[in-house]
């Protein structure tokens, strides 16, 4: 019974993993789609995942420390990966409008990086977590105001399967 | 009298830093009373029938050409008094004298199949002398627009007793879509915004493409793979080939060496970001750099000894020099606020740069020791500037504000003067101003 949720569950990943603006496609965004909602209340699929343990932080300007919320966010994705230990899980670290391409760049790793270091010292197989970095070239938010940036500002936890990787 | 006609040049050339010292940049600078050299351009002659169309686009672009340099002012035809129809005609000087043009440039045309001569002469006309002589440049009637950019390379060349930036391009990231979906694909174009073409589809994210020494190939960041990878293209053949780098690395900001062989970039590891230098044909590479903190954006200096590029080791974005093996780094910025993407002048004594003050981006210029540094532009958000290859104009990307924010690509004179939009079809950014072409 688990896995057969899973192999459908594999096309979706796959679509999400194939495109350049993943996190855009997670949480929230196929509610209608009845396999997804039998998925998000499953808790062992990542849309449980994205949904109700939340896969992204976020920062503060020109700072890659993760913050009290962001630590209780990632202390339930330790909890999940440790759970589910057959999905990888790609970090990408995002930076607002606020600064030079290749800075934004440098600023997404250091997030990635420091949630993906927060992980491993929970105990999550650095094998398993890969970071990467988008700068500010995918906002999910697009106003040129701080209600928009704070949410640019985010680590963002992709999973999937280590079959496909 | 061909004194008097140089040393009106010559200060004309002075005239920015001159008016730059006597306040803080803006548009002060641009609104400086500057009086542009006059000169006339006779219909090129069409030597036969079959030109008679390329001769009358080829005079109107040479005139464009020079009249956007802001430099320069063309009188118009209707002012004429001599109607020097033809190239072989000796000169009216006195005709020119009196409607206060300066400098006169005649030529004329000849096409034969898809055959283009073009010949040229330029004329200063208070001395009553040709300047230089006479010269032919051949190419094809659709190449049209490069045969004018030469005539006006080589005008601007002998006025200015610099080279011209012409007969160049540019390449850069022509942009579509709104911010939370940009389509982004490498383009490139003429200097003038013409004759653009996509090097690649928008399958995947490109960023910061950097055209080498000889304009044959180009640099980029490729997100293909989801991370990062540097990417060397072949501008001919459009074909590419990604760079050597180990699982987990993140390598961009790539630029090539002088000679072409080498590159200097960034690579991310661990969080950390440091420069390096690579061996294009076998990927060996060399760290510069090993701080903890950000390095990025390196730019070679024109003799490649030295590597001026940022850093935030001092808690905020800020411009370094070092040696281009590595080693100690001097910081050459200072002023208020956070400086980021230099680019070393061809003519190797200015930097160029992106600074951040106060909620607003501007490009600047500073001395390589950090001294003069001037504001060239100020805006939502500018950034990424290129040089011409005659260092006198600099290129750049200006984005609007809010949620229907574009990029389009700007030049302004490195005095500050001459502030113009490139018109570009589409949104635009990073744009990377190639040699000029052979």
């Amino acid at each position: 019974m688990t896995f057969l949720p899973k192999i459908a569950l594999m096309g979706l990943i796959a679509i999400t993993a194939g495109c350049t603006n993943p996190d855009r496609f997670a949480a929230g965004a196929d509610d209608a789609n009845a396999d997804a909602q039998a998925g998000a209340n499953d808790p062992t699929s990542p849309l449980f995942f994205n949904q109700t343990i939340g896969d992204r932080v976020l920062f503060t300007v020109d700072t890659s420390t993760l913050t009290a919320a962001g630590k209780i966010i990632l202390d339930g994705q330790v909890g999940w990966l440790q759970s589910n230990a057959d999905y990888l899980a790609i970090i990408e670290g995002h930076a607002d409008e606020q600064g030079t391409r290749e800075y934004n760049i440098s600023l997404g790793f250091r997030r990635a990086n420091a949630v993906r270091e927060y992980l491993v010292s929970k105990g999550v197989p650095a094998t398993r977590l890969r970071a990467t970095s988008y700068g500010k070239e995918r906002p999910i938010q697009i106003c040129s105001q701080e209600s928009c940036y704070a949410s640019n500002r985010r680590a963002v936890t992709v999973i999937s399967l280590a079959s496909l990787s | 009298m061909m004194k008097r006609f140089l040393i009106a040049l010559v200060a004309l050339m002075l005239a920015g830093p001159v008016l730059a010292q006597s306040g803080p940049l803006r548009l002060t600078i641009t609104d400086g009373v500057i009086e542009p050299l006059p000169f006339a351009v006779p219909s090129f002659e069409p030597e036969n029938a079959a030109a008679a169309q390329v001769a009358a686009d080829i005079t109107r672009l040479v005139s464009l050409d020079l009249s956007g340099t802001g430099l320069f002012r063309e009188i118009p035809a209707s002012a004429f008094i001599s109607a020097h129809s033809s190239f072989a005609q000796a000169v009216a000087y006195p005709d020119w004298r009196a409607i206060n043009a300066q400098a006169l440039i005649s030529g004329a045309v000849t096409v034969s199949g898809n055959q283009l001569i073009v010949k040229f002469r330029l004329y200063d006309v208070f001395s009553g002398s040709e300047m230089g002589g006479g010269l032919q440049f051949a190419g094809t009637v659709d190449g049209w627009r490069r045969m004018a950019h030469k005539v006006a390379d080589a005008a601007y060349g002998r006025i200015t007793g610099e080279g011209g930036y012409f007969d160049s391009r540019i390449v850069f990231v022509s942009e579509s879509g709104p911010k939370d979906n940009r389509q982004k694909r490498l383009a490139i174009m003429d200097f003038d915004g013409a004759n653009m073409q996509f090097l690649t589809d928008s399958s995947a994210l490109v960023l910061a493409p950097r055209f080498s020494p000889t304009g044959d190939r180009v640099l980029y960041t490729s997100f293909a793979s989801g991370f990062p990878r540097i990417n060397v293209l072949d501008v001919t053949s459009v074909g590419t080939r990604q760079l050597q780098t180990a699982d987990g690395e993140m390598a961009f900001s790539p630029r090539f060496s002088r000679d072409g062989t080498q590159v200097i970039y960034s690579l991310a590891n661990g969080g950390n970001t440091d420069i390096y230098r690579g061996d294009i044909a076998s990927g060996a590479s060399t760290r510069l750099t090993s701080a903890p903190s950000i390095e990025t954006a390196p730019s070679l200096s024109p003799d490649g000894s030295q590597i001026v590029f940022e850093s935030d080791r001092s808690g905020t974005q800020q411009m370094y020099i070092m040696s281009a093996n590595g080693g100690d780094a001097r910081r050459i910025s200072f002023g208020d606020g956070r400086y980021a993407t230099p680019v070393w002048s061809p003519r190797g004594d200015l930097i160029a740069f992106t600074k951040q003050n106060a909620g607003r981006f501007h490009i600047g210029v500073m001395r390589t020791d950090g001294s003069e540094e001037r504001l060239l532009t100020s805006s939502f958000l500018d950034e990424g500037p290129t040089w011409s290859p005659n260092g006198r104009v600099i290129m750049f990307m200006r984005e609007t504000q809010g949620a229907g924010g574009t990029s389009s690509l700007y030049s302004v004179d490195v005095s500050g003067r001459n502030l113009k939009p490139v018109p570009l079809p589409n949104g635009a950014s990073d744009p990377s101003w190639g040699p000029l072409q052979p």
